[in-house]
């Protein structure tokens, strides 16, 4: 297996130095707290703290309703392997604004750090390739971030990147836990990026 | 039933669905819901979303709301069964919500296999906050067809249209139970 040495904590501000330009949908744990924590949990995130597996096809609706902008999913191993159909899913629709991030650590980080599949011998890229997502790119180190933001931003989607990560804390925040606020919040947020 | 009396139905269903405003039709197979999936196809005006699980049509609904769009979800009763994880978001985030389940293991059914999960659709959503209404008979149509619609868009609440297998016509089976 590849060497990894990129910080998780370093990915996200990397990737989006302007998160303002997109929406994000995040699962729960990790991904949501390394989101919340660069953008302030600002009102075009939403961050799931629950519902695990959900992330990917909540912005799939949200990407295919609103066409005229860009989608970013930040999803983990665990959750993505949860629902890895959904890969497919959003193969067949093709939401050219949609783009699907897994930071993967090779463990359930939130429940104690417990081993998970692509710690072994299991391949997100090759899993996406296969539900026939269209630009797939793999990451390791933080020397392929230039790269990387560059394949986030170019060209049309869907496009999947997996992030390999280092086994460590992801950042740390205080989320919001208001789930019927938080809801409210992207709305209001997304009423105001129309007019 | 024959298929024009389905596709007479299935044409109410759909184009009161497009009257509203929903444009993305999450979608499992399922012969109940055949007719409705081949009209979005059709129709310009709403998109057809083929899933993997019927849990992913949940978040789709979901995440339509947060662009301020309208989805539903059409399932076979034995897909609600994969489904309550994702009504937790739902129901946490009090997101509207429609669901339109066609019925298997309810009245007339001769598949033992469809009863488990047939039987427990109700109590299942009942439990994660969806409200159900039941279509026994072509005259509970449309009045349920408004109330699912208004509960959902217009009361912001979770509803399920449940097309009941008395409604739809128990499928002939072939086994049998020695």
């Amino acid at each position: 297996m590849t060497d990894i040495t990129l910080n998780r904590r370093d990915l996200i501000p990397a990737l989006f130095p302007k998160p303002d330009e997109y929406l994000f949908i995040t699962g729960l744990a990790g991904p949501a707290k390394d989101v919340c924590a660069h953008t302030g949990e600002s009102e075009n995130v939403f961050a799931m703290g629950g519902a695990m597996g959900s992330a990917v096809t909540t912005a799939l609706g949200a990407a295919l309703s609103a066409p005229d902008h860009k989608f970013i999913c930040v999803t983990g191993d665990g959750e993505l392997m949860m629902a890895i159909g959904s890969l497919a899913t959003v193969s067949s629709m093709g939401p050219t604004n949609l783009s699907i991030i897994c930071i993967d650590n090779g463990c359930h980080g939130e429940t104690g750090g417990q081993w998970g599949h692509t710690s072994l011998h299991t391949d997100l890229s090759m899993m996406a390739e296969g539900a026939g997502i269209p630009k797939v790119m793999t990451i390791s180190s933080a020397d392929q971030m230039n790269e990387a933001k560059t394949f986030i931003e170019s060209g049309e989607g869907p496009r999947f990147l997996w992030a390999r990560v280092l086994n460590g804390p992801p950042s740390k925040v205080t989320r919001n836990w208001d789930l019927i606020q938080r809801r409210q919040i992207f709305k209001s947020g997304f009423r105001a990026r129309q007019s | 039933m024959s298929k024009s009396v389905r596709e007479d139905w299935s044409r109410k269903i759909f184009d009161r669905l497009v009257a509203e405003g929903v444009e993305l039709f999450g979608y499992v197979p399922d012969a109940g819901n055949k007719a409705i999936i081949e009209m979005a196809e059709e129709s310009n005006a709403t998109k057809p979303i083929l899933l993997t699980s019927e849990e992913e049509g949940i978040a789709i609904c979901a995440g339509a709301d947060l662009v301020e769009k309208k989805a539903v979800v059409c399932m076979q009763s034995s897909g609600v069964g994969n489904c309550p994880n994702f009504l937790g978001l739902i129901d946490g985030a009090k997101f509207p919500l429609l669901m339109v389940v066609t019925m298997r293991g309810d009245y007339g059914e001769q598949n033992p296999w469809q009863y488990p999960m047939g039987q427990a659709v109700e109590p299942i959503l009942e439990a994660m906050g969806v409200r159900c209404i039941r279509v026994e008979t072509d005259v509970d149509l449309g009045d349920a067809l408004e109330a699912a619609i208004g509960g959902a868009f217009k009361a912001g609440q979770a509803m399920a249209l449940i097309l009941s297998q008395r409604f739809l016509g128990a499928k002939p089976f072939g086994g049998g139970v020695n």
